[in-house]
């Protein structure tokens, strides 16, 4: 990458400048809502936390340069310019303390899409080298090695002979004409080895024909977490090379928010045409086949359940229903947390956060959220379909001393298939 | 007498004129500024339609989630009270239903004045509610700017004035008449250049909002 300088900074703030983004601003009457829906607020306290203000940088170059009012102040010496102090300043408020869960845009009262806007600044903050170390290092892991973990495929490999001789199945790799790609990310591979062997039982369970691609296994995308359409547009294009390769109609994101995000709704437009094929979440699929009928399962759990939903597959991507009618298959006793679906609170580990060591403490912190909205309906597990969420849980749920286990939801529809004779 | 007259006629004449002309014109730019920046395409496949839930949440925002509603009482209520206030007054009062008559030709029947009176009293009430919480909450202290603060003041001028002016409690009545129209112009000719914008970009920004989350199949 060739220098990063406020300049550049700015110039990709201008460019990020469109229609909605002005009608927002133009909108906010600063009434402190959005900060009543942000978990980094409530749990710190700290009024900084307020959404609306992390925007403030993108907020004056709209201001100063596309605006009549701006212009004017700008004759008269009155701008407020966005300095390099200013965006170091802000390098906290935009990455640390925003997981860009969106909440905010769901409560709004004039309706700004504050997540849309955050989104949209981080362009600026990593043209102008304000991105933190943790999402550049893992932006060009994925880059150099495909994966922002530096996963390669022979770990997969590995991974994949397990699951063969643990289930006496076979993991089709590289199938041309396959009905579905199947992509992973390298946190579930690394933590959750159980996932793999869920999904290729529950398949050879339905009669599904799939696919992992050597080109290309990883969905998760890095450039969209740091906020840089090259390094996302790259990440994209291997996905869609892959599936490109293997002829498959259909392509499956991995128990990951964001990376279902990235790909279904980014994708098409990083790479700037539309797709010869379908994004799924597995979620998605998994609900399909249970409507069709290609799920037969038998038994139920019997504890107390709760669900906690990915803000990237809930509320900013419309899967809300399907992983309750798979909870219904599986369980007996499940109840929701308060506010779920669309309004549910984010883990607190989205948007990059979790990449992102500085802001660990931090991260923590707005996990209180969760954990409060867990112990109101106290479960004994919690059930989840992104391994991001998974961890914090886990790490979270470990660290205020509750004994609630986590699994994920494609897992626990593994362990109830119907055997076949 | 004819001093306080004379600015009467000069607020209702020629002043209303040039407000009316930079608010036009000022809010046109406004508009044009916003659209004119358009809208990447957006190549992913759709859920829905982006139309019915950008015009739903043209509507539905302004009711807040129970969530948001318990989290923050007072804010919600003490703003809802005085937008409705503010606009039974405006939309409602006789001679501000004369007015509309007057410049476009059409207007709707007016509320009695005692109803319109009770509206504009509790109006003053919860602006000064929305001060006291502007200046003590620590969120609202924190983001409040000096825009924040003037535009309170306009509003809540007008609104003062034309109270006073309705009970007579100013003499002589002209001057009290002036001052009130004097600050509904002053509004006019800082709407189209402040947060006052809203009034007309909160629907563009509700209808953005909507398509946004509608095409990925959620309702805002």
């Amino acid at each position: 990458m060739s220098e990063l300088t406020l300049e550049r900074g700015l110039a990709a703030f201008r460019a990020e400048i469109d229609a909605p983004t002005a009608a927002f601003f133009s909108s906010c009457v600063h009434c402190g809502l959005c900060a009543q829906s942000c978990p980094f607020y409530l749990e710190t306290g700290d009024p900084k936390y307020t959404p609306i203000l992390k925007l403030e940088p993108l907020r004056r170059v709209w201001e100063n340069e596309f605006t009549l009012w701006g212009r004017i102040k700008g004759l008269l010496g009155l701008q407020k310019k966005v300095t390099d102090a200013m965006l170091a300043e802000w390098e906290e408020l935009l990455y640390d303390s925003c997981s860009m869960c969106g909440r905010c845009s769901m409560v709004c009262p004039v309706g700004n899409d504050l997540a849309y806007m955050i989104r949209k600044t981080r362009e600026g903050m990593v043209q102008s080298g304000h991105a933190p170390e943790g999402l550049v290092s893992a932006s060009v892991r994925a880059i150099t090695t495909g994966s922002p973990m530096g996963l390669q495929w022979k770990t997969l490999a590995v991974q994949i002979q397990h699951v063969e001789s643990s289930s006496g199945l076979t993991v089709p790799v590289d199938q041309e004409g396959a009905e579905y790609l199947v992509l992973l990310s390298s946190m579930e591979v690394i933590n959750f080895p159980e996932y793999l062997e869920a999904i290729t039982r529950i398949f050879d369970h339905a009669g599904v024909t799939w696919t992992l691609s050597t080109q290309c296994f990883e969905a998760t995308n890095a450039g969209i977490q740091i906020g840089n359409k090259d390094i996302a547009a790259q990440l994209v294009e291997r996905v869609v090379a892959a599936a490109e390769t293997l002829r498959v109609p259909k392509v499956i994101s991995p128990e990951c928010g964001h990376a279902y995000t990235a790909i279904r709704w980014e994708g098409p437009n990083l790479i700037g045409r539309p797709y010869s094929f379908r994004v799924f979440h597995i979620v998605e699929v998994l609900d399909e086949l249970r409507a069709a009928g290609r799920i037969r399962t038998e038994g139920k759990e019997g504890d107390r359940l709760s669900m906690h939903d990915p803000c990237n597959l809930a509320r900013k991507s419309g899967v809300i229903q399907q992983q309750r009618n798979l909870m219904a298959l599986v369980a007996e006793n499940f109840v929701d947390l308060k506010e779920h679906g669309k309004y549910q609170w984010c883990c607190g580990a989205g948007g990059g956060v979790s990449s992102n060591e500085r802001a660990e403490a931090l991260k923590m912190t707005a996990f209180k959220r969760k954990k409060a909205q867990i112990e109101e309906v106290a479960p004994e597990r919690m059930v989840t379909m992104c391994a991001t969420c998974r961890t914090q849980l886990e790490e979270g749920l470990e660290t205020f001393n509750m004994e609630i286990p986590v699994v994920g939801l494609t897992e626990m529809i593994a362990e109830h298939l119907v055997e076949r004779d | 007498m004819s001093g306080s007259m004379e600015f009467l006629l000069w607020t209702k004449g020629p002043l209303f004129n040039i407000a009316l002309a930079i608010f036009a014109i000022g809010l046109m730019a406004r508009l044009v500024e916003i659209f004119m920046l358009g809208r990447a395409p957006n190549y992913a496949e759709p859920r829905a339609h982006e139309w019915p839930a950008g015009l739903r949440t043209m509507l539905t925002r302004t009711v807040a989630d129970p969530g948001t509603f318990q989290r923050a009482p007072f804010n919600v209520v003490v703003g809802w009270v005085w937008h409705l206030g503010f606009l039974t007054a405006l939309l409602f009062f006789v001679p501000h239903v004369e007015l509309i008559q007057g410049v476009l030709g059409f207007a709707w029947p007016a509320l009695p004045n005692p109803v319109v009176d009770f509206a504009t009293a509790i109006t003053l009430l919860a602006l000064i509610a929305t001060l006291v919480h502007r200046l003590t909450h620590p969120v609202k202290r924190h983001i409040s700017t000096i825009e924040d603060y003037l535009v309170w003041a306009v509003v809540f001028m007008v609104v003062l004035t034309g109270y006073l002016a309705y009970h007579r409690l100013v003499e002589p009545y002209p001057l009290a008449l002036g001052m009130h129209i004097l600050c509904a112009e002053i509004l006019l000719i800082i709407l189209p250049f402040t947060k006052l914008t809203h009034i007309f970009t909160t629907f563009i920004a509700r209808w953005y909002n909507g398509a946004a989350f509608g095409r990925k199949g959620v309702q805002s």
